[in-house]
């Protein structure tokens, strides 16, 4: 009760502003969870726009909007040139969601899953997944193999963590916002616009196997494989996100760009999502930050919802960042 | 033998009433369902940042409101210029076609082109923008039904008015539109059931707004948009809303329906 | 007065010419680079998004297999495991998978372009040129408006007989209304209702997956009835008394008169209203988005997902920038020609007697 009051009078000193973002889809529940207690206590407007990374990129490159946010980072050049600023506020897992009647707990390995995406391994009761499965009753059934149909900051996540793993898919596909599966060509793929489409296709079809951010596979109760990361088989767990995320390897002198699939231990499959702000914009960026200082303060709420905070040390990072450019919350 | 395919036609023709009915019936008691299950007192006193839907129906009002105002006249008296002005007129048929083409844009087009006429410019989303877009949405199909509807009125009645040493746009005013003026109530409901229903005129140019703002200067609320980043979400709450305001979102363009109706009616 | 009344006509039709010229105007801006790239070979080309070698005498891994990648990207063979031990076989000597050596990862500059804002970034900075086409779209845009068409023209006109001819007053009008609120469902409910209760109804009847050319065809369908029966009836409506009554006390049956009578003075409306769903079924983004299935492949048989260019733009538009915004453009500005030549066709050939 007294949060509110404070806040309404917080509100009606008329301290109170307003920031706009718009980007990336795949944080907004979180971010819309932050904006709301953000708003109780202090009264500040926040408006966030899911689009898109790309517009998120380009919006807040026009100056149109006060930050963008994107599951893509960009390099420290392209951000000079940008004149933009760039940080890190959650991380997400990627699961590998599927659908065979009577089948639980698959374990994957990585040349399983190479098969499956390149689409080398055809069948469900192939030597290569059989090999960990033992206990399964794998049918011989052709997979169908689930993607997304739009341009998309998990794809590119996913295809940048298959880049590292697999030197086949790496010199083939590369990492990309979309892609032309090679399962498709052979009639066995599936397309699903959004996370939500990929969801429904796998639900709906059987024998089918895709790519999902955790969030959207838990609501939906998909069952998730359990993967192999360089010989040791690891669960699609917040914990093993989060010990994965550990090891991502953000360094703030390269404004965080990086990638953070295939982290040396921990859940191999996992993704950040970045926030970025104009340079010049000093002020309205201290609200900015002011905004995720207090999100960063209050992520509890993103376990809840299947996404990972942002470990410590990545957050201590990240107020130096802050500090260093100028741009940390005013006091 | 004539009468037996007259019964067939009929016949005929009742089924494919009754499929449409049965299409119908089945999303609208899905979105019912969904919908009305959602629907608490709750949603109506809070806005979109406590999860509640308040500030999205007043922003969608008033959002369709200007593009009614907006487009709406300059559909209809652009009608009135392609059937009673210009008739045969290479000029008209011209704007006739062309008009007919926009129809078919995808909004995603509008909202870009919005975007690029209006957002750019000024430098960042509003309202303005989003209720312009939705207007010029409108226009082409308020254009071609009311170019439509007038075409239909009997020469007589035309003639009969000028006999009387009318003038002309008083003829038409009085007269012709009197008389097409169910038709062209129905396309003004549909263009107006049309735009409530899109968002990516919205997405790009009047956002996505969280709390009750009547500025129409800013990032602005709307229901589709809010509907269509909610719908997809991971977070169940925020699905909840996107049906319950899917659902209000439909009645509402109900009652528009049945007041513009009765207007027409009252006026005879 | 009348003078005003109109020139303030003209006028309004007039601010409706520039409207749409700016929309075309501002496509072909937008869409130029893409034209200037790909010329018309766009029309034809199955290929989007594919990264072919320009430079054949580049030595480093990614030219010398780019060869294969647009091989495997668009072959429509079976890629067997043959070719794929192989290619195990000609390993690269890239040291393994270090932390930090992410820069020999093939990444899309895109979004580089987006946060430069520089428009022609992507092919000038590499040998890499990436070859957008057009054809699969276009292919799908026409089949599933054909589909539409198809499905909802008979349906309904047969609702607007029905309303108009056949129904008394206490029927035909909370029908007429009911019919009417489909028009006003957003669309993206339409996609949902699509996905998850009449997709997967529709593939256990036909086969296929739970999302195909056909499921959007019909759903698209559903869409477009709600304008054309509506119009078509108060079209029907307008058709003078006097001309039924004469016929029937002729002797002629309900049908005839339909056929014979009403039809033929409603004609215009009618063929408007055709007009009007078929512009909605060409443009048709969100619902269609959901259930036409976005895999970039021809569709072989109905049940084949595939997609349109208002899906392609759907999906690519809030995450591209560069070249690929504007190839989606260039498609766009396609499909602007594509419905004003088949809309001008369409009445050309229906309303030739026009009085």
């Amino acid at each position: 009760m007294k949060k509110l009051i404070l806040g309404a009078l917080v509100a009606v000193s008329s301290f109170a502003y307003t920031i706009n973002g718009t980007g990336a889809s795949f944080p907004y529940p979180v971010y819309k969870q932050w904006i709301k207690s953000y708003y109780d206590q202090t009264g500040n407007r926040v408006n966030y726009t899911p689009t898109g990374s790309g517009t998120g990129i380009k919006e807040v490159a026009l100056r149109h909007v006060d930050f963008g946010g994107s599951d893509k980072p960009l390099p420290p050049k392209v951000l000079k040139k940008a004149k933009l600023y760039q940080f890190p506020t959650l991380v997400g897992g990627i699961a590998l969601s599927y659908n065979i009647p009577g089948v639980d707990n698959l374990k994957l390995s990585e040349a399983a899953i190479e098969g499956i995406v390149l689409g080398s391994i055809v069948y469900w009761d192939n030597p290569l997944i059989v090999k960990y499965n033992k206990n399964a009753k794998l049918p011989h059934k052709k997979i169908i193999f689930v993607h997304r149909s739009d341009k998309s900051g998990t794809t590119f996540n996913f295809t940048y963590y298959l880049s590292k793993m697999s030197s086949i898919w790496r010199r083939h596909y590369g990492a990309r916002k979309l892609i032309n599966w090679p399962t498709d060509a052979q009639g066995r793929g599936i397309a699903g616009k959004g996370n939500f489409g990929v969801s429904a296709a796998i639900k709906t079809n059987e024998y089918s196997i895709g790519y999902v951010d955790y969030a959207d596979a838990k609501k939906n109760s998909l069952k998730m494989a359990t993967i192999e990361n360089k010989g040791h088989f690891v669960t699609p767990t917040p914990k093993n996100f989060a010990i994965g995320a550990a090891y991502a390897g953000f360094d703030a002198k390269k404004d965080f760009y990086k990638i953070i699939a295939y982290p040396k231990k921990g859940y191999p499959i996992i993704a950040a999502t970045f926030i970025l702000v104009p340079k010049e914009k000093v002020n309205k960026d201290k609200e900015v930050t002011a905004f995720f200082d207090y999100a960063y303060k209050n992520d509890a709420v993103a376990s809840k919802l299947g996404y990972i905070p942002l470990p410590a040390s990545v957050k201590a990072q990240v107020r130096k960042y802050w500090e260093e450019k100028g741009i940390s919350p005013s006091k | 033998m004539r009468l037996l395919v007259n019964k067939v036609v009929l016949f005929l023709s009742t089924l494919s009433a009754v499929i449409g009915l049965v299409f119908l019936f089945w999303i609208l008691i899905t979105l019912t369902i969904k919908g009305l299950s959602s629907i608490n007192f709750y949603i109506f006193t809070h806005d979109l940042v406590n999860n509640g839907l308040r500030n999205l129906l007043i922003g969608q009002f008033v959002l369709a409101l200007i593009a009614v105002v907006i487009g709406v006249p300059i559909g209809m008296i652009a009608g009135i210029y392609l059937q009673e002005y210009s008739f045969g007129n290479k000029y008209a048929e011209f704007i006739r076609n062309l008009s007919d083409v926009m129809m078919s844009a995808p909004s995603i087009v509008i909202g870009t082109f919005v975007y690029a006429i209006i957002v750019n410019p000024i430098g960042h989303q509003s309202g303005w923008a989003g209720a312009i877009a939705l207007a010029i949405m409108m226009i082409p199909i308020v254009v071609r039904t009311t170019d439509d509807m007038l075409g239909l009125v009997p020469k007589e009645l035309r003639e009969a008015g000028v006999a009387i040493g009318a003038p002309k746009y008083k003829v038409i005013i009085d007269i012709i539109i009197k008389a097409a003026k169910v038709g062209i109530m129905t396309g003004i409901l549909l263009a107006f059931a049309r735009i409530v229903g899109e968002t990516a005129p919205l997405l790009f140019t009047s956002g996505n707004s969280e709390y009750f703002t009547l500025n129409l200067n800013e990032v602005f609320p709307s229901l589709t948009v809010a509907i269509y980043n909610l719908a997809t979400m991971p977070d169940a709450n925020l699905v909840k809303i996107a049906w319950a305001g899917a659902f209000i979102l439909t009645l509402f363009v109900l009652i528009v329906n049945l007041l513009g109706r009765y207007i027409i009616k009252d006026k005879k | 007065m009348e003078a005003l009344f109109k020139k303030v006509s003209a006028l309004s039709a007039t601010l409706i010419l520039f409207l749409l010229t700016g929309i075309f105007v501002v496509l072909f801006i937008y869409a130029k680079p893409a034209i200037k790239e790909y010329g018309l070979h766009f029309l034809v080309d199955p290929r989007w998004g594919v990264e072919v070698s320009q430079n054949q005498n580049s030595v480093n891994n990614t030219a010398n297999t780019s060869n294969q990648v647009a091989t495997l990207q668009d072959s429509p063979q079976i890629v067997d495991s043959d070719t794929i031990d192989s290619d195990d076989d000609a390993i690269d000597t890239d040291n393994d998978l270090a932390a930090d050596e992410d820069s020999d990862i093939a990444v899309n500059d895109d979004d580089i372009a987006a946060a430069t804002t520089d428009t022609d970034i992507g092919s000038s900075t590499s040998n890499i040129k990436v070859v957008y086409g057009g054809l699969i779209p276009i292919v799908g845009t026409v089949l599933s408006t054909i589909l539409a068409m198809a499905f909802a023209v008979p349906i309904a006109m047969g609702i607007a007989v029905f309303l108009s001819e056949i129904a008394p007053p206490f029927i035909s009008k909370p029908v007429g209304i009911a019919i009417e609120l489909l028009a006003a469902i957003p669309s993206i409910i339409y996609g949902m209702w699509g996905l998850f209760y009449f997709g997967p109804l529709i593939s256990s009847i036909f086969g296929g997956g739970s999302v195909s050319l056909l499921v959007a065809g019909m759903v698209l369908a559903v869409m477009i009835i709600p304008f054309m029966a509506s119009l078509t009836r108060d079209s029907m409506n307008t058709t003078p008394n006097v001309l039924k009554e004469s016929a029937y006390a002729m002797g002629a049956t309900k049908f005839e008169v339909i056929k014979d009578v009403i039809f033929p003075y409603a004609k215009k409306g009618i063929i408007g209203s055709m007009i009007l769903a078929l512009g909605r079924a060409l443009g048709e983004t969100m619902a269609v988005a959901f259930v036409i299935g976005g895999v970039f492949n021809f569709p072989h048989k109905l049940t084949d997902p595939t997609v349109s260019i208002p899906v392609v733009l759907a999906n690519n538009f809030a995450e591209s920038s560069g070249m690929s915004l504007h190839a989606l453009f260039y498609l766009a500005l396609i499909l602007f020609v594509i419905s004003f030549m088949v809309i001008s066709f369409a009445k050309f050939y229906f309303l030739r007697d026009k009085e």
